[in-house]
Formats: structure tokens, sequence, C-alpha cells
């Protein structure tokens, strides 16, 4: 073995001068990742300066030239009426974690360590599999259970109960947003929960300890990088989350999401507010991410 | 988890135009869903965005990997980051940023603007499936090459490239169903030219439940269901082989 990094270099190095084996060396690098990065920095990067840009003008609209700078647009955030909706918005996705957290755990709890061990990978990818079907029909379907006529109340008034009205309420979000989210949570905490050492487990049992005390003291603290990753990546997921607010929330449950929409493509068009409730949205999602990098499962395949 | 999917399949099949009460067995909806003009050719501008894009970031995305598996250079955190990026911030954001882009260039917003911004996130989903099976390849194999008198290229062709196959063709599919599952992104670059099958879905239930998109539903989840089982399938073989 030559070398240990396999850099193309058929060029003999002595009939050649050293610019060119200098270019062989970039020539390399170059072709690989020139063309995505400039794909990337394209539609990405400059895109995202752009509004970066536009949020400092203010009540700007299309077709409007990028006159003036001021921070006006950040200043309207702080309305109570957009306040609101922020703040709605991060409830949305802080119950939306909370309880695919709570229906999760168990779950991957279940897989991870109890069911048969070749069971394993198909309950897992049973678990996984509506997450290739279409989030818009996943969302579509619960309109179908939780409208007034629906499933739900059609089941409900059979057995003589009350019915409930959901749709287009904060409730039908919930629902919607764990429903779609809930199989990312149940993958990550599985991958933390495999890798417990069950020696532990039994270790604490042989020790005298109790089975919640074990699960508190042991499995918990174990698997807490897991959860935080799983966490962190549901409440990103559902705090940009659109479909599910739009087609399950009606009027009343309006999310960042939905506003910077109708900035854009709505009734109301003022590309500055939007441009700069964007940024608020990437920002606290980059600061959610930097948490996650810090305190959490530095494994960055978690992601996705 | 399945239970709303097939509540969904099983009203697919109801004669009710008002699906809360069961009135018997028809495939009314299915006729009427295979008579829509307006959902094929959705149907058939989400195919052709999902199989532009895929197409370039298949290839996109395989370089990327294995370049930055393989190159040491500066700045190379911050162009992973950036690879990084459109799994992280949320669609919105992407969609809406792509939109002042294109608009502030004044580039004419069609089908192809479409495929250009999905491009986008395929590539990075395809980068990250094929970066997994990159590292855990045996790097030997592609110095045992070259050391043989393989060219660089002949080596990538030969040997990495059939490696890779399988997390290549699994991140397309995954790429392919994100592609197709699109709504924001395609809405905010579609302009009045083109319309993708999410977009005319979402357009009409959000005016209410509607029984032919119930059959749509049923239609899609089975593709879905297809791919699903072909890339799990991959996958599966792609793990047996590794791990003889």
């Amino acid at each position: 073995m030559s070398t240990s990094t396999p850099t193309p270099s058929v060029v003999p190095a002595k009939t050649s001068p050293g610019w060119q084996r200098k270019l062989s060396h970039l020539l390399g690098p170059l072709a690989l990742l020139g063309p995505p990065g400039v794909w990337l920095l394209l539609l990405l990067v400059v895109p995202t300066l752009l509004i970066l840009q536009l949020s400092f003008v203010p009540g700007i609209r299309p077709g409007q030239p990028m006159d003036g700078f001021g921070l006006g647009n950040y200043l309207n955030i702080f309305q109570p009426i957009y306040l609101q909706v922020i703040w709605r918005s991060v409830f949305f996705a802080l119950g939306s974690t909370v309880l695919t957290l709570l229906l999760g755990f168990p779950v991957a709890y279940w897989i991870a360590l109890m069911a048969p061990k070749r069971w394993q990978n198909l309950l897992l990818v049973g678990f996984i599999l509506p997450l290739w079907t279409s989030s818009l029909l996943r969302a579509y379907a619960w309109i179908t259970i939780l409208r007034p006529t629906g499933v739900l109340n059609s089941f409900l008034s059979t057995l003589g109960l009350p019915t409930l009205d959901l749709l287009n309420r904060s409730g039908a979000v919930f629902i919607g947003m764990s429903y779609s989210f809930l199989p990312y949570m149940v993958l990550v905490l599985y991958a933390s929960l495999e890798k417990l050492d069950r020696r532990l487990l039994e270790a604490a049992a042989d020790l005298g300890a109790s089975a919640p005390q074990t699960f508190w003291k042991v499995t918990v603290p174990q698997t807490l990088p897991g959860i935080a990753a799983g966490c962190l990546l549901v409440f990103i997921a559902s705090l940009g989350d659109f479909v599910v607010p739009e087609l399950l929330g009606g009027a009343s449950s309006m999310t960042v999401s939905r506003l910077i929409y109708n900035q854009f493509l709505g009734a109301t068009r003022n590309w500055g507010l939007g441009s700069s409730l964007s940024m608020v949205l990437i920002l606290a999602v980059s600061i959610s991410i930097a948490l996650l990098i810090r305190y959490g499962d530095r494994d960055p395949e978690s992601f996705s | 988890m399945y239970l709303p999917i097939l509540i969904l399949a099983f009203y697919s099949f109801n004669a009710s135009r008002f699906s809360a009460t069961w009135e018997g067995f028809s495939l009314r909806w299915y006729s009427t869903l295979f008579n829509d003009s307006r959902i094929f050719a959705a149907l058939q501008d989400s195919l052709a965005v999902a199989i532009c894009a895929v197409g370039v970031s298949a290839v996109l995305g395989t370089l990327m990997a294995v370049g930055l598996a393989r190159y040491r250079f500066w700045g190379k955190g911050l162009y992973r980051g950036v690879s990084y990026l459109p799994l992280i911030i949320p669609d919105i954001a992407i969609a809406v940023a792509t939109l002042v882009f294109l608009a502030s260039f004044a580039i004419p917003l069609s089908l192809w603007t479409i495929v250009a911004s999905h491009i986008v996130f395929c590539l990075a989903y395809v980068a990250v499936v094929v970066s997994t099976r990159l590292s855990g390849l045996n790097p030997h194999l592609e110095e045992a090459a070259l050391d043989l008198g393989a060219t660089p290229t002949q080596a990538f062709l030969k040997v990495l490239l059939p490696e890779l196959m399988p997390a290549i063709v699994s991140g397309c599919l995954l790429a392919f169903v994100l592609s197709m599952d699109d709504l924001l992104i395609s809405s905010f670059t579609a302009g009045g030219g083109a319309n993708t099958l999410p977009m005319e879905i979402f357009s009409r239930v959000r005016t209410g439940v509607k029984p032919d998109i119930n059959a749509l539903s049923v239609v899609l989840i089975l593709g879905s269901g297809v791919l699903a089982f072909v890339a799990e399938y991959i996958r599966y073989r792609g793990d047996q082989r590794r791990s003889v």
C-alpha cells in the first residue's frame, strides 16, 4: 500500500512541472464537489441571503425595488397578533413533541427490548412504512375521521356517547402532527434503546432495584441523548409544518408557516414581513440544532 | 398507525357522496378518478419533476458524498453544513427563499424551476444515504484497483460505484417519494404553468372531503407501498451482503 489516502496522482512526478501536478490534485475535488456545490450555492445559500436582505426592507411588496433599510419588519413581528401566532406554533410543536414522546417511547422500548429478535426489524419497518405515503393524504385521512359527521363521531354516537367537535381546533392539530411525526420519534428512540447495555439492567435488578427504579435510574439516563434527538427532530418538523395546521387546524390555528405562506401566496402580500418571519423560523430551528449537537447524540445520521 | 389509512381506503368504496354513512360498495369514485384529466395532468407533472430531479440528484449527490469522504480542504466543515441544510430548514423557508431568488433574477416560473428547486433537497438526501454506506466500505478496495493500474476513473466506475449502488438506489427512492410528496416548494416555484399532484390534491381537500380523493389516495398509497417494499428489500440485501 503506497499511500493511505487515494489521491488521483497518476501523473509521473518527474516529467510534469509542479503546477500541473497541483492542478491534477485540484481537479478531483473540483469535479466531484464543484457541481453540487454550485447548485446548493445558487439555489440555497444565495436565496437565503436574499430573504435575509429582504427582511430588512420595510413593507416591500412583489415587483418593488429593494429600497431602504430598517428593522421595521422585525419590529412588526412583535405586534401582539403575530406574537400570538408564534406562541401558538411553539405550543403546537411542544405539545406534539411531548405526545410523540409519550406514545413513541413505549413502542420503541417494546420493539427494542421485549419483542422477539427476529421480529424487531419487521416491526420497525412496519412502523416507519407510513412515512412513505403522502403526508398530505395522511393529514386528509384525519379530516375523514374527525369532522363532525366523521368516523369518530358516528362511532361515538352508536355507543351512545356524546360526539366530539375536534376538527378545525387545536386538538386536531395535535393529533395530526403527532401522527405524522411519531415514526421519526420511534426510529430515533429505537436506535438509542437498541444500543442500551442490557447487562446494566440485569445488574440493577440483581442489586435490588425495582422495575420503576431501574427504568428511571438506568434506562432513561442511558437513552437521554436519543430522547433529546428524537424530541428536537419532532419539534423542528412540527414547528415548520404547514399541511397539518392548514388542513386540520381551521382558521383559528394560524401558525408561523401558514402566516409566511399568506405573506407570499395569500391575500395579504408583504414580502418583507414574510422574509423576516422566515428568518425567525430558520433561527429557531438553528438554535434547536445547535442544542442537539451540543447536548444530544453526536451522530449526524440521526437527522435523517 | 395504519388505521387512518385503512379508513381512507374503506370509504373510497362507499357509494355515498357524503361519506359518513356506509351506503354500499361501489367503484364509482374510481371511475370518476380515472376520467379526471386534471388529476392525470397533475400526475404527469409530478412524475416529470420527480424523475428529472432524482436523475440529476443521483449523480450530484453521489459525487458530493464521495468528494466529501475523500478530500480534505479548507471550508469542508462549511460545505458539509450547507449540504445538511435542506434536511433541516423547514420547507416553507426554502420555498420562500427560492421564490424570492427566482423573482429577483426575473426567472419565469415553470416546471423547470420546480425541478431545479427539488434537486436541492433530493441531492441532500441522496448524499446522506450514500455517505452512510461509504463510511462502512473498505477503502482499500479502491486503492488496490489503483495499485493494479486502474485509472482513477476506472477505479471509480468499476469498483466504487457498484459497491455504492444499493445506497444510491435507496437514496433515489427516498428522494423520489419526497419529491412526489412536496407541496410547499412546488407551490412557490410553479407559477401558473405547472400543477403537481400534491398541489391539485391540496386545492381540492382544502374545501372538505372528496370521495374521489379517497380513491386517489388508495392508488397512491399502493404505489408508494410498492416503492417502499423495493427500498426496504434493497436495504435488506445490502445489509446481508455487508454482514457476509
